[in-house]
């Protein structure tokens, strides 16, 4: 890659902050040049996000519908899936999958939603809450 | 600590050593510290998964890099992991006011300096600690990838080095025992540029090396195209995330490797190196036609052909067999 193709095209998922590649200056040389983005990087992070996304809001629809537990909204919202989730609490997965039905989760002790709050950066009162309807 | 300097690198764990062994006292470029540990690789790890998706990854694993640079350099790491995060955040503490700048893994996710779109739960980021604001108490941290110095709360920190999970840091924090030395270049970067090639052309299991990206090529190949194609997509979007973002850049981590090689032609008189660059950089181009393709796909601009993404893996496949082939060769 030659200096002049480095892309500067800009990629809103970087937030303003640009990255390093090595490409070829005039003097023939690879060196670090800072790039502001590609538009291949901005929709493959996109789509990772946006699927993160799809599924937290039709887990939010089950959970209005009183299908799914807070739990399951909260922990798409942050960006893990059960087997994450399993691993950050160090729960079984097979318990994380039952806690995701809304009747076990009403139930859950008051140290196991800790354990959940705790993984997910969230406070108790939030895990067991959803946002109001828009 | 205030005479530490941050650079700009485009990758984490390249980047921290090479500045770890700058402000040691010997100047080494990042491309060379990811080409003198060998780091460079593919791999496919289809048991491993990262949210429902294969572990590929175009670079060797985490800490490799920090391992591979002690016997080239001379140079002892210590590394140190916890078990309780007060007990890590202790040491820290203690190494920085020792003077020291320190190495850490981290977790993407629980870094909140980085945007907003980027934080995922990756666990094995790189950031070098150099010191504490004293009126904050935030930690000054040098985050390879960002061209600035960040800063992080400490319980910000905490989280992001204790982070749960695939790769889990378990406070992991590094940092060097005495003082590197300058090497032989003609010894160490013949050694480590074999090393690279046994693993690219000879690993023994069909994951690790060239016949890993024909193994990938079949993966993609057999993707459903008709119907429901949301799953394929994010497989190929996910490929193509693994070269970008944790990747540097499209064919980053070729690119980087092409400068290694360049670097190493002068360093150690072996202008073929030189020769063997420029085709690594073209190598690099092809992975960024394969990631153009696949986000054009992604986009529905293209249809969705996961026969004409096979074939483009193939060529990089027979490419990177080739071209290592020919760089043993320039060694002899």
């Amino acid at each position: 890659m030659d200096i002049e193709n480095v892309p500067q095209e800009g990629n809103a998922t970087l937030g303003g902050h640009r990255k390093a590649m090595y490409a070829r200056g005039a003097d023939g040389r690879l060196a670090p040049v800072a790039y502001a983005g590609w538009e291949v990087e901005e929709i493959v992070t996109r789509q990772a996000v946006e699927e993160l996304d799809r599924l937290a809001a039709d887990a939010l629809t089950r959970v209005r519908a009183g299908s799914a537990s807070p739990l399951e909204y909260h922990m798409y919202r942050a960006r893990m899936d059960d087997t994450l989730l399993a691993q950050t609490t160090g729960l079984w997965r097979w318990r994380v999958r039952r806690h995701l039905r809304p009747e076990v989760f009403r139930r859950l002790s008051p140290t196991l939603l800790a354990r959940y709050a705790a993984a997910l950066g969230l406070g108790v009162d939030q895990l067991t809450t959803v946002p109001p309807q828009a | 600590m205030s005479d530490f300097q941050h650079q700009h690198a485009s990758h984490c764990e390249s980047g921290v050593m090479s500045a770890i062994v700058r402000h040691y006292g010997l100047p080494l470029s990042e491309p060379m510290a990811f080409g003198l540990a060998s780091a460079l690789s593919f791999a496919w790890l289809p048991f491993v998964k990262l949210g429902g998706l294969p572990l590929v990854a175009y670079r060797m694993p985490p800490r490799a890099i920090i391992r591979g640079l002690q016997k080239p350099l001379g140079l002892r790491m210590r590394t140190e992991t916890f078990r309780d995060p007060a007990r890590g955040e202790a040491r820290l503490q203690e190494l920085l006011d020792a003077g020291r700048v320190v190495g850490l893994q981290t977790s993407v996710f629980w870094l909140p300096y980085f945007p907003q779109d980027m934080r995922f739960h990756f666990n094995a980021h790189n950031v070098l600690a150099y010191g504490r604001d004293a009126d904050s108490g935030d930690y000054l941290l040098s985050d390879p990838v960002f061209e600035e110095p960040m800063r992080c709360a400490p319980a910000d920190l905490a989280r992001a080095r204790f982070a749960r999970g695939v790769l889990a840091p378990k406070g992991l924090l590094y940092y060097p025992d005495g003082q590197p030395a300058e090497p032989d270049w003609n010894k160490v970067i013949p050694a480590a540029i074999r090393k690279t090639v046994r693993v690219m052309l000879r690993t023994p299991v069909p994951i690790v090396g060239t016949r890993a990206i024909e193994r990938v090529a079949r993966a993609v190949e057999r993707l459903p195209a008709a119907g429901d194609t949301r799953q394929s997509l994010l497989f190929v979007g996910h490929l193509v995330r693994m070269q970008e973002e944790i990747g540097t850049g499209g064919g980053g981590f070729r690119f980087m490797y092409a400068s290694f090689l360049e670097e190493a032609a002068t360093l150690a008189s072996r202008p073929a190196l030189a020769e063997q660059a420029a085709r690594l950089v073209e190598i690099g181009d092809g992975w960024r036609e394969f990631a153009l393709a696949a986000a054009r796909m992604i986009r529905g601009r293209d249809a969705f052909e996961p026969a004409a993404l096979a074939a483009l893996l193939r060529r990089q496949a027979a490419d990177e067999r080739a071209f290592f082939g020919a760089l043993e060769k320039a060694l002899a």
